[in-house]
């Protein structure tokens, strides 16, 4: 295979651009997706003081990489979640890429700093463990970037992370959430504004330019997230992408383009209904007076005894086969 | 050839020359959702893989939000 630019040795063929790339000319192809998303959706300034929400996986760590190598002027947030081995092995590979290129990271750890973590939340409060994991992140990311006068919050989703929750919220007809899932949200009541340059980059492509660049990531999946509904959207649409290379992209970059304006005036709709959580202050959707869901979270979770990540998967496992055993009768 | 299988981590090992193609095709590894890697390079679907190689076949789906 020859690249499509130079004609030399290609290291990856790019079904869905009909291309194969030598790494140089992957990493400018990855360099130019990156920097068409951030001018078209006008998601950065060079300017700007930018955190960078980070997990140790590869997309935080490419895009973080790509931005300081575009210019940018970025920091990292690492959130560390308490999930056993897989949270202490992250952190590492997290301190580890910040260390060497020296930049600059914070950690937050819900354990010490709160008095929980995931397993536990989920246990106390009921909730899906992904889902407490998700509000405590939002969270302590918001807090952190108002805290520290930045100017934007970065996220690592790609296009396969996108193209899987417009799935999931297609098939359900979520259209508040649909009218939400856009690649900027700005600054508002508190909030701040969060972007995800990575939307025209596939996960095989971040996997790929993390390869290429030498960047040691946590290839582990989250033992909590393995095999949860996500991840089967995410199976379905590569099922399709292999018969029809392209269509993960037609699908989100095409919603982007022609149904989000359409469903813009849902999106604004019951955005001003916010208040500040009377416990931390940041902003919420609830009434006057309220307390956060995440200070509720933290409430509960904190007053109960520790939970181990096995405790969680064992749980997980009795009610999938439950659940396997029930479609069987 | 020796070949490293992620999550969980294991080895196994295959008899003969290999396309990359045809060894994902063989493991029923979607291609989408894999990168192979030799000696930490890239290898592309084309590319012939020898007996005596080291492969690590890496998968790239993450499921957290």
């Amino acid at each position: 295979m020859k690249c499509r630019t130079c004609r030399g040795p290609a290291i990856i063929d790019l079904p869905r651009h009909n291309a194969n790339f030598c790494a140089e000319h992957f990493l400018q192809m990855c360099r130019r997706q990156v920097e068409k998303a951030i001018h078209d959706h006008q998601m950065l300034n060079k300017s700007d003081r930018i955190l960078v929400a980070v997990s140790g996986g590869k997309d935080s760590l490419a895009v973080w990489d790509m931005l300081i190598d575009l210019g940018y002027q970025a920091d990292g947030l690492y959130v560390a979640l308490g999930i056993g081995e897989y949270s202490e092995e992250s952190r590492g590979y997290t301190e580890r890429f910040a260390d060497e290129r020296g930049l600059k990271l914070t950690v937050v750890s819900l354990r010490d700093d709160y008095g929980y973590d995931i397993p536990t939340a989920s246990r106390a409060t009921g909730r899906v463990p992904c889902s407490a994991c998700g509000m405590s992140k939002r969270h302590l990311f918001d807090k952190a970037a108002i805290d520290g006068g930045y100017d934007v919050v970065v996220t690592g989703h790609n296009l396969d992370d996108e193209a899987a929750v417009l799935f999931g919220n297609a098939l359900r007809w979520e259209v508040e959430y649909l009218a939400r899932q856009l690649p900027v949200l700005p600054s508002r009541h508190g909030f701040p504004k969060k972007v995800k340059p990575l939307i025209r980059l596939s996960e095989r492509e971040m996997a790929a330019w993390c390869v290429v660049r030498g960047i040691d990531y946590i290839v582990d999946e989250c033992p909590i997230a393995a095999g949860n509904k996500h991840i089967g959207f995410k199976e379905a649409l590569n099922a399709l992408e292999e018969k029809s290379p392209g269509t993960k992209a037609s699908y989100y970059l095409g919603f982007l383009d022609r149904m989000a304006p359409v469903l813009a005036g849902i999106g604004a709709s019951g955005a001003d209904s916010v208040t500040a959580c009377t416990r931390c202050g940041a902003p919420t959707g609830g009434e006057e007076g309220s307390v956060c869901a995440f200070c509720r979270l933290v409430e509960r979770s904190a007053a109960h005894e520790p939970v181990s990540v096995e405790l969680i998967l064992k749980k997980s496992r009795s009610q999938k086969r439950a659940q396997s055993e029930v479609a069987q009768s | 050839m020796k070949v490293i299988l992620r999550n969980p981590r294991r080895e196994i090992e295959i008899e003969g020359r290999r396309r990359v193609h045809g060894l994902l095709a063989e493991l029923g590894l979607p291609r989408e959702s894999h990168l192979v890697i030799r000696n930490g390079t890239l290898v592309p679907g084309d590319e012939e893989l020898d007996k005596d190689d080291v492969i690590e076949i890496r998968p790239v789906i993450s499921g957290g939000m």
